[in-house]
């Protein structure tokens, strides 16, 4: 059976391995697709509509074809079509440089004959509100009912009773890289995109389709990447249209999205608002749960969220309905539906527990079925120091009050099949893997090389570690789901060791040994049972001559496991007469299985910590009813933590077996509920409805006054 | 952008030519370019010419001497952040130059594009909305997203003044130095910014030939406590949800004389009258200082989404005056 083995046995394996990629990102030396430019390369820009929902009635072209640098015009939308959000795509130009590009698009002559729209949900489901989508009555698709239990009988049983409405807004990606290509033909028939993506072969996939040309005429490359979170799967509109671009003029075509169209076009969180009733018996069980909710993911559906989530209800109904606005649309973002489920659940745990007089986490120990997050609890609430908490909320004394929270939440993450590697020994020691997958800032391109070391007994830095391109046909998957590390580990794992399996067989004659009897530690092949025959890495590897080894591996069940669950607690200060709220510390606890390299799973943590207290606090978009736009479609008004908002962080890999899980998205779901249980424990005044803004803060302490 | 010629300023006397017939937009003056960049970049402005400010000589610097302060309105916001007599005697004003946007901007954004910076305003910022202030029929704000908008002399535009700089320097007294084609002039800064009540298109009185050349300080009275307290919802960079720019001549724990300057919650520096009034001549306590607040925000009139705006500048103002007991 395939197995990590035992951590005192691992040299690398387990250890803080700083980035391979790290020096190069800090100088300025990698190159991001952003980067890349290629000689006599174009520019590309895209024409949007700045009106929400309309029909195209005519297309002026000619004006823009006219302007000296423009090499190409392409219209998108035809006449007849309609614009059903704000930022649709209406026409491309490629020219000499960007700014002609720019000027471009602003010659573009659209006529259209506006429609009426809504932008936000509140007028979406009002009565007699203009009807956006021909298949949702109201603008609502069919509920979505669930029942589990009985729940009449559940709120009979029940001792205390909470009713509560919880909201999250829409949040938007923030991708420091926006979206974007640069795509170059070779010639007809050949295509090659660097591409900001987290699928190198979802892309090719997809541009050979558009272009109807077999998939290994389409190379993509992305050798390093700013951002995703679950946003840059696919080529996108604008990565088909430089193709084309690129086509029409035979020339290289760069197309990056500018900071407002990502905030428009590149997908989001969608909104959550849960109305809940729930109750709970005398000694602290939750026993029934009723939800009536809806979100909007824009003109699309796919606003969805968990409810309930992480503890068990035994008794529940839920009803959820996705609400169509003219906005651009979801796309999944990092851990889609469960940090706004997890900040409502975390939130209702706590207000029942104060209704039965309990303490929130002796609470959450009896409602929580995993034994892991039982152990978590015990451990991140030393950490934080659960006993300095408000027994009661909103009691400390002076402006500056401070408090402390709890949440949870569990994901998946247990990779699978579909990844090809290849590991390669050369004659002159030289090590090489190759796979198809992209590190998207996750660090897979270390941990392969880590993988990799610890099996021959190298450096990481000795390993070459090719990822990011789709040239080799190496396939793997798109970097999403938190499945990278748990799909791609595997194999380079079981690559590696036949390729070391391969070398053996080549020694074993010149050192008289089994090769079940060869090791190979410190640049060195040795015999076990004979420790004076010895063998250096560069001797050996150099009688391949002309003949590299060159393995594959194979995905191994037994090398990874699904299912993490997570804990985390914050302590926050709220200045009660300005509303500001720091948060002093978070502690993390993330169960993570076998983390292949210790500091870059820490800084997923951080991450994903970073990510749900922008969403805690700050993060909101706002859609203005008046002229169906979005007002903050940029870094100023559109607030993500900076510096000053990053609190001590003490992240905890809680690494419970030996087995590979991946961490990319559950760090960032239990940051809300305990953010939003903090505040509440140091003001004694609840707020249900993120981000948690001074405005909030002090309107509800006036309130709570009044 | 739209293309534009750009000049290089020799003189003042050039700048006042190329000035001399200009109307608002058509020729326009840079500095640090830290709001007009952004301005030309989103099609807000398009001027013809662009004169730039940074080659005229002898405009920036900060002299301190006896007779108070004089600041050259090129002297970067960074400067008068870390100059040492600012930051001992005029504390206000280095607190709110340190306050302002990021290190980045500080070093290259001027004292007079901070006073004459347009407002920020989602609605006047977005290229398509034609609002009142760009001549437009209405202020979005009135029924749309008001968050940070004016509680104070909004009407009819609710804007607010960004500049953290001018409560701090209204509060110390300071006056404006101008340049214009009848030669200079100088003006109390607290006259130089408008209500749109009076003009909605501009935020000061400042005409198209005109062009900001310096501001005075007067010399800091003994036994004066100032402070900049500036609300955000982030750290930086962000602009104030409220700031409140105070002065304080105190004799102990009396206050023999107070400059209660508000920033964010009106579309112009908002001197409170209000507040200097209930705490001028009193020794503060908790009391006072609460009545302070209340007094300042007493005219507030919120719009849809930014009472808490009233709650906040009342707490700030009644903080700032409990800070000069200490």
């Amino acid at each position: 059976m395939a197995s990590w083995g035992e951590a005192s046995e691992s040299r690398l394996i387990g250890k803080r391995i700083p980035r391979l990629s790290g020096r190069d990102k800090v100088t300025g030396k990698a190159k991001y697709t952003f980067d890349i430019n290629r000689p006599g390369m174009l520019y590309g820009r895209i024409l949007r509509s700045e009106v929400a929902h309309a029909n195209v009635v005519g297309v002026d072209l000619s004006e823009a074809e006219a302007l000296p640098g423009v090499k190409a015009v392409i219209q998108i939308v035809e006449v007849g079509n309609k614009i059903r959000y704000q930022g649709q795509e209406i026409a491309a130009v490629a020219a000499e440089t960007d700014d002609i590009a720019k000027d471009a698009i602003r010659l573009i002559r659209v006529d259209v004959e506006e429609l009426p729209y809504v932008v936000t949900e509140e007028d979406a489901m009002r009565e007699n509100a203009p009807q956006i989508r021909d298949d949702w009555a109201g603008n609502q698709s069919n509920p979505n009912v669930r029942e589990e239990g009985d729940i009449n009988a559940g709120f009979e049983q029940a001792a205390v009773e909470v009713e509560a409405t919880y909201h999250t807004p829409v949040q938007t990606h923030v991708c420091l890289e926006t979206h974007g290509n640069v795509a170059e033909w070779e010639d007809e028939q050949n295509l090659t995109v660097w591409a900001s993506t987290q699928g190198v072969f979802g892309v090719r996939d997809d541009l050979a389709g558009s272009f109807n040309l077999p998939v290994n005429q389409v190379r993509v490359i992305t050798e390093h990447m700013g951002g995703g979170f679950g946003s840059k799967f696919g080529p996108g509109v604008e990565g088909r249209r430089v193709a084309e671009l690129a086509r029409i003029t035979g020339r290289p075509v760069k197309l990056m999205l500018t900071r407002k169209a990502e905030h428009l076009v590149a997908g989001n969180r969608p909104s959550m608002t849960q109305h809940v009733r729930a109750g709970a018996t005398s000694d602290g069980r939750i026993i029934a749960y009723d939800m009536k909710g809806h979100g909007t993911g824009g003109i699309s559906s796919g606003a969805g969220f968990q409810a309930p989530y992480v503890y068990h209800v035994p008794n529940r109904r839920t009803e959820r309905v996705n609400v169509a606005v003219n906005v651009g649309n979801q796309r999944a973002m990092r851990a889609p539906g469960h940090p706004q489920g997890a900040f409502a659940m975390d939130s209702l745990m706590d207000e029942l527990a104060e209704k039965l007089g309990m303490n929130p986490l002796e609470f959450r120990r009896i409602n929580d079925p995993s034994e892991v997050r039982q152990a978590q609890y015990t451990l991140g609430a030393q950490e934080i120091g659960w006993h300095r908490r408000n027994s009661v909320p909103g009691a400390g004394k002076g402006v500056k009050k401070r408090g402390i929270g709890v949440g949870s939440g569990q994901w998946g993450g247990g990779g699978g099949r579909g990844t090809q590697a290849r590991v390669t020994i050369n004659a002159d020691g030289t090590v090489e893997a190759v796979t198809g997958t992209q590190d998207i800032g996750t660090g897979i391109r270390t941990a392969i090389a880590i993988i990799v070391a610890e099996e021959f007994g190298l450096a990481p830095t000795d390993i070459t570690v090719k990822v990011g391109d789709s040239g080799p046909g190496l396939r793997s998957g798109g970097s999403g789901g938190s499945q990278t590390t748990p799909s791609v580990a595997p194999v380079i794992k079981t690559a590696a060791a036949a390729a070391k399996q391969k070398l053996f067989e080549r020694i074993a004659p010149q050192l008289n040994a089994p090769v079940g009897d060869m090791r190979v530690g410190n640049r060195t092949i040795y015999v076990v049972s004979d420790r004076t025959k010895t063998i250096k890495w560069e001797l050996a590897t150099g009688q391949l001559g002309m003949e590299s080894i060159s393995e594959g591996g194979e995905w191994d069940e037994e090398l990874r496991q699904d299912r993490v669950a997570g804990t985390q607690f914050a302590e926050v200060e709220v200045d009660t007469e300005t509303g500001a709220i720091s948060v002093i510390k978070i502690v993390a606890v993330q169960d993570c299985g076998l983390a292949i390299n210790r500091l870059t799973t820490e800084s997923q943590i951080n991450g994903g910590v970073i990510m749900g207290l922008g969403q805690a606090l700050l993060e909101e978009r706002f859609m203005d009813a008046q002229t169906g736009r979005m007002l903050n479609a940029n870094l100023e008004d559109y607030k993500v933590p900076g510096t000053f908002e990053i609190p001590e962080i003490k992240s905890i890999v809680f690494d419970t077996h030996r087995k590979v899980t991946g961490v990319g998205e559950p760090p960032c779901i239990p940051t809300l509920g305990a953010i939003a249980n903090a505040v509440y424990n140091a003001i004694g005044v609840r707020i249900r409805s993120l981000p948690i803004t001074p405005d909030k803060v002090l309107d509800a302490l006036a309130a709570e006054k009044a | 952008m739209e293309k534009f010629s750009y000049v290089n300023a020799t003189s003042l006397e050039q700048v006042a030519t190329l000035l001399s017939d200009s109307r608002w937009g058509e020729v326009m003056l840079i500095a640090g370019g830290t709001d007009l960049l952004a301005e030309l970049k989103e099609y807000i402005e398009t001027p013809k010419t662009l004169i730039n400010l940074k080659t005229l000589p002898g405009m920036d610097g900060i002299k301190a001497d006896a007779a108070g302060l004089t600041i050259g309105a090129l002297t970067t916001v960074a400067d008068i952040a870390k100059h040492p007599t600012i930051r001992h005697h005029y504390t206000v004003l280095a607190e709110a130059a340190g306050s302002i946007a990021t290190p980045q901007i500080r070093n290259v954004g001027t004292l007079g594009g901070n006073l004459c910076q347009r407002p920020r305003c989602w609605y006047y910022r977005d290229e398509t909305t034609n609002c009142l202030k760009k001549g437009g029929d209405i202020c979005f704000a009135v029924d749309g997203l008001s968050k940070y908008h004016a509680i104070l002399g909004g009407d009819p535009v609710y804007i607010v003044h960004p500049s953290d700089l001018a409560p701090a320097l209204i509060a110390l007294g300071a006056s404006v130095k101008i340049v214009g084609p009848e030669g200079e002039k100088t003006m109390p800064l607290e006259d130089f910014f408008t209500l749109p009540a009076a003009n909605p298109f501009r935020e000061n009185v400042l005409q198209p030939n005109e062009i900001v050349v310096e501001v005075q300080v007067p010399p800091a009275k003994p036994n004066t406590k100032s402070f900049y307290l500036k609300a955000r919802e982030k750290g930086a960079p962000d602009f104030a949800l409220a700031s409140v720019a105070a002065v304080f001549e105190m004799n102990g724990k009396t206050c023999v004389a107070a400059s209660i300057v508000l920033g964010g919650v009106a579309p112009a520096p908002w001197r409170s009258k209000e507040a200097e009034a209930v705490l001028t001549g009193k020794m503060i306590n908790e009391t006072v200082s609460k009545q302070a607040g209340a007094d300042a925000v007493k005219n507030a009139q919120p719009l849809n989404d930014n009472a808490y705006k009233v709650t906040l500048t009342q707490n700030l103002v009644s903080r700032a005056a409990m800070m000069a007991t200490s």
